[in-house]
């Protein structure tokens, strides 16, 4: 039986976690799909969907050598739907401005009281300076101008300056 | 050179054909096409199933000859209807065409007919000249253009090179999953 599987490997970052961590995958016959991967400060993160016909214990035993060594690893069942085809409207979310908490947290809940998804996200700390980068994927239905309103509005109680693009694509 | 009001004065084609587009992964997407006489009759008739194919496509702005399997220098372009187009030159297919000279590089994100699940964003240059040749009369013809057109021609001109746009997207985080608007 084929399992489709989340795998996330957290940890403090060295050469080789990506060769160990598929070269083991590969060993299962698993096929690996969608993932995506970063550095945050020195930290290795990444989260993997791989096809494989072992169940998620047997995944959890071959990669725990990489427990052992003090890398945090997670394999979970996923759910039927893959949820790779998403309905709606992509834009841009930019938020930079004074470092303070919150910012993150609130804007993102204007988004999601309107029904949209984040469907990717960087936010990163520099110098006195926060910024947030959000892909966001609207409803149809999605009254923009009031939504672009309302994350102003919250923007400017945070301090910081936020603007909504449209992130439409080409087709060339 | 055949401009009119600059736009590309195309010679007569024959009655075009509606192909299907081929999708990656396909080997004739990641070949280089060979250049073709802008004469012979075959390359004729691809211009004009060019021209169709591109008509009846929603929000296909140009195509390339091996999208429709066909490992020959040919493309297609019409932009004359995009917000984005500044300077236009109507709807032409050029035959052997190759890019002279290009500047100022924007980028922006591109998706493709024969790519159908992504988008990415691409580093592209903003004013471009491109040099080719009309089909039937194999007449020469200079694109010197900009923005929006500027743009497809690299894209259509790259599928020619054997290159998708994923050849070419700007980074790890620059490809995204295509949305569908309903």
């Amino acid at each position: 039986m084929t399992h489709s599987l989340a795998v996330t490997v957290l940890g403090h970052d060295r050469p080789g976690i990506i060769a160990d961590v598929t070269g083991v995958l590969a060993g299962l016959g698993g096929n690996l799909e969608d993932s995506s991967m970063t550095l945050l400060r020195g930290h290795f993160a990444w989260t993997l969907v791989v096809a494989v016909d072992a169940d998620p214990t047997t995944v959890s035993e071959r990669l725990a050598h990489l427990t052992a060594e003090g890398l945090v690893v997670s394999v979970l069942p996923m759910p039927g739907a893959d949820g790779s085809t998403l309905e709606g409207s992509s834009w841009l979310l930019s938020v930079h401005g004074a470092d303070r908490p919150g910012i993150v947290s609130g804007l993102t809940r204007v988004v999601a009281d309107v029904g949209g998804t984040i469907t990717d996200l960087t936010t990163r700390l520099g110098t006195g300076i926060y910024l947030l980068v959000a892909e966001v994927a609207l409803p149809r239905d999605a009254d923009v101008e009031a939504l672009s309103a309302r994350i102003a509005a919250v923007a400017e109680g945070l301090g910081v300056r936020a603007t909504l693009t449209p992130a439409e694509s080409d087709v060339l | 050179m055949p401009l009119l009001d600059g736009r590309i004065v195309m010679p007569p084609l024959p009655e075009g054909r509606v192909l299907p587009v081929v999708t990656a992964p396909a080997d004739v997407l990641s070949t280089a096409c060979v250049d073709v006489d802008p004469t012979d009759p075959g390359v004729v008739q691809l211009a004009a199933d060019l021209l169709v194919t591109q008509r009846v496509s929603p929000g296909c702005v140009g195509l390339a000859a091996n999208q429709v399997g066909v490992g020959w220098r040919v493309f297609s372009l019409d932009v004359t209807q995009h917000p984005k187009a500044r300077t236009t030159h109507g709807e032409y297919v050029l035959v052997n065409a190759r890019v002279e000279s290009s500047s100022r590089n924007e980028k922006s994100r591109e998706g493709c007919m024969s790519v159908p699940d992504f988008t990415g964003d691409v580093k592209r240059a903003s004013r471009i000249v491109v040099r080719g040749l009309l089909p039937v009369t194999g007449e020469e013809v200079v694109v010197e253009t900009d923005a929006f057109e500027a743009r497809a021609l690299q894209h259509e001109l790259d599928h020619l090179d054997g290159f998708v746009f994923l050849d070419r997207v700007a980074g790890a985080h620059a490809v995204y999953p295509r949305q569908t608007y309903l």
